[in-house]
């Protein structure tokens, strides 16, 4: 195929060679000098995403509880009361029937959950309770305080409380980013085939010449910025 | 605590009927800067271009650099491309 692609109508006598001949056969080992960036970004992002991750997961850690990293939502309390009836019952069955009934959760979109946070209630709660049954201007600011932690388990203000968890997303992003660039750096070193010959510098030269000559977009685009009289750009 | 009722009917057409106008008007004014800062000028460099344009100059140009296959430059022999392929002695 390529020898009938290289075929031009050449003289058969005396003529300077065309600069359209067939272009030299240069190395075809050439491989793309582009990929060696992705190496310096790969490091560059490696080292910046595991400062950062570490750092977060230095704050994070120590400030939450474990469930917090893994839940979503915030079912913490209806598990971690969970935790005590299923190291005594056994893991299963209790899981299960939790599971099925009406849970507690704190959400900012849920404002009343299925369930009140305090199920079990002492003896002074319930005759607060009681009193609760009656007009509330009889309550008094500790007790309207004590009736709403006895509903919900946090306030809004408190759910709402900024965290450290962007500090490992952003770390996870730059460390997984820059894993990929050095991946990417590896492949063209390894994988990559030849660069084709279209891409060598001589035959970009000879391209760029031929298209001039051909007044590709003479009026606005790429012609139009090279001045013919004197032979360079405008 | 007595608030007022809020409003209760009417937020979309109310909305509209502020944004709806401002939106035709942004519409009208996209359409006229593109108009005066593209298409005009560029009808005005394919005028310029072709008031002063010889073809047959150019068209020289191109043939001298060897662009065309149909008629080579002043300087070469036509040769006959099946013959070239089939090495052929005519």
């Amino acid at each position: 195929p390529n020898e009938i692609q290289d075929a031009r109508p050449l003289p058969c006598l005396s003529c300077a060679s065309s600069v359209y001949d067939k272009g030299n056969t240069g190395t075809r080992t050439q491989r793309g000098a582009k990929g060696k960036e992705s190496a310096f970004w790969g490091v560059h992002f490696v080292h910046v995403g595991l400062l950062v991750v570490l750092q977060s997961f230095s704050q994070t850690m120590l400030r939450l509880t474990a469930g917090r990293l893994l839940l979503s939502g915030r079912t913490v309390a209806a598990l971690s009361a969970n935790s005590a009836r299923m190291a005594s019952h056994g893991d299963a069955v209790s899981e299960q029937n939790m599971m099925s009934l009406p849970m507690y959760c704190d959400r900012l979109d849920i404002p009343l959950p299925d369930k009140p946070y305090q199920d079990v209630l002492s003896a002074a709660d319930k005759s607060l309770k009681q009193k609760e049954k009656g007009p509330w201007n009889n309550l008094s600011k500790e007790e309207k305080i004590a009736l709403y932690r006895i509903m919900f388990k946090e306030t809004y203000a408190e759910m709402k409380r900024p965290s450290s968890e962007w500090k490992t997303v952003f770390g996870g992003i730059f460390f997984f980013v820059g894993l990929t660039g050095l991946v990417v750096f590896w492949q063209r070193i390894y994988v990559y085939p030849p660069s084709p010959r279209t891409f060598e510098e001589e035959w970009q030269a000879k391209q760029v010449k031929r298209m001039l000559d051909m007044q590709v977009n003479p009026v606005e685009g790429f012609s139009a910025k090279w001045d013919y009289e004197k032979g360079q750009w405008k | 605590m007595s608030l007022p009722k809020p409003i209760m009917r009417g937020l979309l057409a109310k909305r509209l009927r502020f944004h709806l106008p401002i939106a035709c008007i942004m519409a009208l004014l996209a359409g006229a800067t593109f108009k005066f800062t593209v298409a005009e000028p560029r009808k005005q460099a394919y005028a310029d271009f072709y008031k002063k344009y010889d073809s047959m100059k150019d068209f020289n140009a191109m043939r001298e650099a060897g662009v065309f296959e149909s008629v080579r430059p002043s300087g070469e022999f036509y040769i006959c491309i099946p013959a070239l392929i089939l090495d052929l002695d005519y």
